[in-house]
């Protein structure tokens, strides 16, 4: 869809339907970069460093999700007990949010290359307000988890489990949701950033590659989230 | 056989900038050279650090071996020695040969080779430099830090349970894996969207074949080293038990989690290497390469098998036999493409018009000693013999034939095919060779004793050994100094060159790809016109004056 507008756009910006695009006519309203040709060979290679980047994410949330198969196979009935352990309704309230959150990143995206300025700053406001509301949720979680110390490694101190090794499971939930959430923080500074030069006025239909490119990250964030959540909080 | 190139030669009068401005007298300035995005001057300021690297790890290759020199204790104690020989390879596989080719002439040539101005994204680039610096100070920390005893390949249990700055080291790693991870990224976005026209993906030269595949290993498999290592630091300040059995965790996890990196890390550390030596054949015996898809795909096909074999390093970790038998099988492909690339090689040298100039001269050093290690790689792909040879200095050997008599003397051959183009000066051409050859010979004397050392039953990374294996040890370090001394004659050749080398004219080596059509050194946006692309890049039997197309 994206990629439509987008053309539809570029075509409306050439000087002349044969010959070179003179860079500096072609593109009025923002600049393309001494090494790009043209505005379109500087967006295609910025939305391929994008999708090349989030593959390196998927690799190593993979790492993860390897050592989770394979401890949760060797301890499985101490996963299941540890698992009881987790808030299952806020973590549904968690994912819910960020699905939520991923439906205005995308609005935002497509306000953003239709022009309306208003409703991009406006969604990026939402998402924002999501990213936020998932760390306060993560926030009452973790203090909970603490509290009854389940904290893993050296501090952990957890009672009444009665299967072997029970810390495991919060080794493992820990780096995955930690990282996670540091992947949510990185994400709300990023859509600050957005949202910061959404309200210039810098993005239009013409150029609104920053945009995309942040929306995409999100949608990354939310998918790993959507995986961890039946993994680390349902399966039984 | 300096040909002058008239489309170079024109273009250079016609165009805005003043005569003789290149790269890197556009600006000047140490402030210029810390803010640059200039890939040219990245790739200089990656050679400069990386070659640094390679002397530091060079400096404790020497240490160990003198350390060796008798049985018993001859320098060093034996903590001493552990630190030794882990900064060796630490230094030698994170700070030097990962970087190395890509960061410096991949930096300084892709962009070129395509007729592009830049790579794709110049301040990621940059970045990616300066998280190499900024790893390589973690990584160095360890210097003050009280030392490291892992082993570069930090297996648990000794990194969570021996002293020293594992924390720093492995953090170091970490960042530099990004450095390498946004290399790559640059690199494949490069290619993919930059290319002049004219330029298909068949007219790229080979070496950026290679690197696209080298790019493609960096950015599958380095973030799974990311995660291992942050895992590791956690477990290790944390003792959360992910790879510490004592707590519940599998330490044969960390190998495999290892290994998944490190084994594709070792077809980033070769394919660089693979790709120069293309070039230096081709355009040494002026001919066109014999079987360039051949040769592009099996580069391809080596990264990609190269990331289902690493359980090979695995053998007697307690593995099972059908995956033992299926990872021996699978390490026998990769022979496959690689033998491809060695006959072709071969069948473009053979009725070439070969000029035995320093480059050529490393790219024939390379063939005898790849060769040897390539071949003995299979001695450990085999699960018998593996069991006797496994971590034996036979395993020692091997691998530095393939990484040092593979990457390193690729590397320094291409060093001299490219020193003219990105300097402007020549070298003693003489001096040269004779480092060339005192390379072949201590390196011959180094690790071709430790084969025997190995297959007789000499364990790696002891600090004591039998009485009966002395004489061998002896000539190894011998070996060793030769190999310094090679080195310094390359260094002095280099920098000699420098300061009174004659100018090097555009085109020394009369060659067909790109980067010898626009000037040397050549100007800050590469060409004064996006340059469009006739020929291919080894089409030397169509083109017999050698001149190049970029102004037609």
């Amino acid at each position: 869809m994206s990629a439509v507008t987008h053309d539809a756009g570029h075509t409306a910006g050439h000087d002349s339907p044969i010959g070179p695009p003179d860079p500096s006519k072609h593109s009025p309203d923002f600049d393309v970069a001494h090494h790009f040709d043209t505005a379109d060979q500087q967006f295609d290679a910025g939305r391929m460093g994008i999708w090349l980047f989030l593959v390196t994410e998927i690799l190593f949330f993979g790492g993860l999700f390897c050592a989770f198969f394979i401890f949760r196979s060797w301890y499985l009935e101490s996963f299941v007990e540890a698992h009881h352990h987790l808030d299952k309704v806020m973590g549904a309230i968690n994912t819910m949010v960020l699905i939520f959150s991923s439906l205005t990143m995308a609005l935002a995206v497509r306000s953003a290359q239709v022009n309306d300025k208003k409703k991009t700053v406006a969604f990026l406001a939402v998402t924002l307000l999501c990213a936020a509301a998932f760390l306060v949720v993560k926030y009452f979680e973790y203090t909970h988890k603490i509290h009854e110390g389940l904290l893993p490694g050296k501090w952990f101190a957890g009672h009444g489990f009665h299967t072997a090794h029970p810390g495991m499971f919060f080794s493992v939930y820990f780096m995955m949701t930690g990282i996670h959430g540091l992947h949510v923080v990185i994400g709300i500074g990023l859509i600050l950033w957005i949202l910061i030069r959404a309200n210039r006025g810098e993005f239009s239909q013409r150029y609104y590659a920053p945009v995309e490119g942040v929306g995409l990250y999100w949608h990354l964030v939310d998918l790993v989230w959507i995986y961890l959540f039946p993994l680390l909080y349902l399966v039984g | 056989m300096a040909v002058a190139v008239p489309g170079a030669g024109t273009e250079k009068h016609e165009h805005g900038s003043p005569p003789g401005s290149n790269y890197l007298n556009a600006q000047s300035g140490v402030w210029s050279w810390l803010t640059t995005v200039d890939h040219k001057r990245i790739g200089i300021m990656y050679l400069v650090s990386t070659l640094i690297a390679f002397a530091l790890g060079g400096f404790f290759a020497i240490l160990v071996r003198l350390e060796l020199f008798t049985p018993r204790k001859t320098i060093m104690s034996p903590h001493m020695y552990n630190q030794a020989f882990t900064l060796h390879g630490a230094i030698m596989v994170f700070l030097f040969i990962i970087p190395s080719i890509p960061g410096s002439l991949g930096n300084f040539f892709l962009p070129i080779m395509i007729g592009a101005k830049d790579v794709a994204f110049p301040k990621l680039n940059l970045l990616s430099l300066y998280l190499y610096w900024i790893g390589a100070l973690f990584a160095l920390s360890s210097l003050v830090l009280g030392g490291l005893e892992t082993g570069w390949t930090f297996y648990v249990p000794y990194s969570s349970t021996t002293s020293g700055a594992v924390i720093a080291v492995t953090f170091g790693a970490f960042i530099l894996g990004f450095s390498s991870i946004l290399t790559g990224l640059n690199f494949i976005v490069t290619m993919h969207k930059l290319r002049a026209p004219g330029v298909g993906w068949y007219r790229m030269p080979l070496f950026l074949w290679a690197t696209y595949s080298t790019a493609v290993v960096q950015l599958l498999a380095t973030p799974v080293l990311a995660i291992t290592l942050l895992l590791l630091i956690v477990e290790r300040a944390f003792h959360i038990g992910i790879f510490d059995p004592a707590l519940g965790g599998d330490a044969v996890l960390f190998q495999h989690f290892f290994w998944f990196y490190s084994h594709p890390a070792v077809y980033i550390m070769i394919l660089p290497g693979f790709g120069l030596i293309s070039e230096i054949i081709a355009t040494h015996s002026h001919r066109k390469i014999f079987g360039y898809k051949a040769i592009a795909f099996s580069s391809l096909a080596i990264a990609l098998i190269g990331f289902l074999v690493w359980g090979h390093h695995m053998f007697v970790a307690g593995q099972s036999e059908l995956a033992a038998v299926i990872f021996s099988f699978l390490t026998f492909l990769v022979a496959i493409p690689t033998g491809v690339k060695m006959f072709n090689w071969i069948s473009t040298l053979w009725r070439g018009s070969i000029s035995l100039r320093t480059p050529m001269v490393y790219a024939i050093v390379f063939l005898f000693l790849f060769a040897i290690g390539g071949l003995t790689g299979l001695f450990l792909g085999m699960l018998g013999t593996d069991m006797h040879l496994h971590d034996t200095y036979f395993v020692v050997a091997h691998f530095h034939y393939v990484m040092m008599g593979g990457t390193v003397i690729a590397f320094t051959g291409a060093l001299h095919h490219w020193w003219p183009k990105m300097t402007g000066r020549m070298y003693n051409e003489t001096l040269g060779r004779v480092s060339a050859v005192t390379m072949f010979i201590g390196f011959n004397m180094t690790f071709f004793s430790q084969f025997i050392l190995g297959s007789r039953g000499m364990p790696r990374r002891y600090y004591n050994y039998l009485d009966q294996y002395q004489p061998l040890h002896q000539f190894s370090t011998v070996g060793s100094w030769v190999i310094g001394l090679a080195f310094l004659f390359v260094l002095y050749n280099l920098l000699a060159s420098l300061r009174s080398g004659a100018k090097a004219p555009d085109n020394p080596w009369g060659g067909m790809s790109l980067e010898w059509q626009t000037a040397t050194p050549p100007p800050t946006e590469n060409f004064l016109t996006t340059p469009k692309v006739l020929h291919g890049p080894y089409d030397y039997s169509n083109d017999p004056k050698g001149t190049g197309g970029s102004d037609s």
